[in-house]
């Protein structure tokens, strides 16, 4: 009985000789990780579980909301303030039960991301910020990790298929490779102040969908190393082809841990980091280990420091003395002021923005003041 | 020597079209110079540059009826 149900929900798609029941079986085993269940993951997720996919995840952290609809119709009017993630799960559990739904109700973070991502075959981004598109690639790159792109505006989408090795040359390309750079807040407006035809991220998340299924099943050619650029306005679609970029112009993180400690917002500028750190914070610091401390006071400058242990490097040599990112530390600038250091510290942050760069607020004297009225309390 | 531009997303918005033709440019060094003359408010947008399809991070020689393309990240979703 289940496989008469089973032959006859896909038998439309079994008969395209490409795809074929051997297609159909890859398709029930592969797992498929849809990042953001918005205007793109919407109905990417609706044709993955349409095509039988056997288990797809949903991520998203976010609510729906009555001006969602426009883009998402997977959503009723009455499913206003409900988790997507989970509201998604349950409609598509109903269209389709053979599927596994996996609900990830979560924001992804360099601190989750490798983890989640991992059980997965192939990811897609449906994300709506430069900040988690960032971290989703480079997730998927550490982990090779197949990752179908695709970002919309106004009435212009991209779609991509990264880290997937072209049959002929073997050559594969990310996000970065594209982009290696974020662009300034300013100058890019989202969807939220620009607009987006609502048809525009059904077509493009429905050919993120496609473009899973090529690759699961095997056939077509997947859009590797190249971004395919649709207007719907004007009907251009354009191609480009992608080369991958030298380490030199990349500067992603390249292992879990330079994962693990990459400031993404910093990297795409969406908040001005803190780098000034308090009297109390930088004791705790101090207490829980792994922290690097330098003086960049000119030596001999007084007043001396013997409570804790540091390097000295007068601000002059600082950058020169940085010749590789310190991922996963953290590093505790001083001066006697806090002046000086904290000038540093944004100079180095923009150098090595994967590391934890911080001034001590006020500087030695007011750390040593602070000392002082610990000790008289 | 004609070249032809195409630009997309915020750029369009930028040049007020999505097409433009250049003559007489060397190389995309001297095109993106006079495309920032012609419209300052380019200098501050981030986008790769394609020649014939192939984003090319170089200075990359011109020749007539090659089409150089303009393209913006964005991160709509």
């Amino acid at each position: 009985m289940e496989s008469q149900y089973h032959y006859e929900r896909y038998i439309r798609q079994v008969l395209l000789n490409e795809l074929g029941t051997s297609g159909q079986d890859r398709l029930s085993m592969a797992k498929v990780l849809v990042i953001g269940a918005g205007g793109l993951g919407c109905p990417a997720l609706q044709y993955l579980a349409a095509a039988g996919v056997g288990t797809i995840g949903i991520l998203d952290f976010d609510h729906v909301e009555l001006s969602n609809l426009q883009r998402q119709p997977l959503y009723d009017p009455e499913d206003t303030g409900k988790a997507k993630a989970v509201c998604a799960a349950n409609k598509l559990k109903r269209f389709n039960p053979g599927v596994q739904f996996n609900t990830h109700n979560l924001k992804l973070l360099p601190a989750n991301a490798l983890e989640i991502i991992r059980p997965y075959d192939i990811v897609i981004d449906g994300t709506d910020n430069f900040a988690t598109r960032y971290l989703v690639n480079d997730a998927c790159l550490i982990l090779s990790k197949p990752l179908v792109y695709g970002a919309v505006l106004r009435f212009e989408g991209q779609a991509g298929v990264f880290n997937l090795a072209d049959t002929e040359s073997g050559i594969k390309t990310n996000y970065r490779d594209l982009f290696p750079k974020p662009p300034a807040p300013s100058s890019v407006p989202s969807c939220n102040e620009a607009g987006v035809l609502g048809v525009l991220p059904g077509i493009i998340g429905t050919m993120q969908a496609a473009e899973a299924i090529k690759i699961i099943a095997g056939l077509g050619q997947p859009l590797c190393n190249k971004i395919l650029s649709i207007n719907i306005s004007t009907n251009l679609f354009y191609e480009f082809s992608i080369s991958p970029l030298t380490d030199q112009i990349v500067q992603g993180p390249k292992s879990p841990e330079e994962l693990l400690n990459f400031d993404y917002d910093w990297f795409c500028g969406m908040d001005t980091v803190d780098l000034e750190i308090s009297c109390d914070d930088f004791d705790r610091l101090r207490n829980d280990g792994e922290l690097i401390i330098i003086d960049i006071r000119e030596r001999g400058e007084l007043p001396e420091v013997n409570e804790f242990d540091f390097m000295q490097i007068p601000s002059g040599e600082l950058e020169e003395a940085f010749t590789e990112p310190l991922y996963g530390k953290k590093v505790v600038l001083f001066c006697r002021s806090g002046n000086r250091s904290i000038r540093a510290a944004e100079m180095l942050k923009k150098k090595f923005p994967a590391c934890r760069i911080y001034s001590l607020t006020g500087g030695i004297d007011t750390w040593k003041r602070h000392q002082g009225r610990l000790v008289t309390k | 020597m004609r070249v032809n531009v195409l630009v997309f997303g915020q750029i369009a918005e930028i040049t007020g079209s999505v097409s433009l033709e250049m003559k007489d440019t060397k190389d995309t060094n001297e095109l993106v110079q006079r495309l920032i003359t012609d419209y300052p408010k380019l200098k501050s947008i981030e986008y790769s540059l394609a020649v014939n399809r192939n984003i090319v991070r170089e200075n990359t020689k011109l020749k007539d009826q090659d089409t150089v393309a303009l393209l913006p990240p964005f991160s709509g979703g």
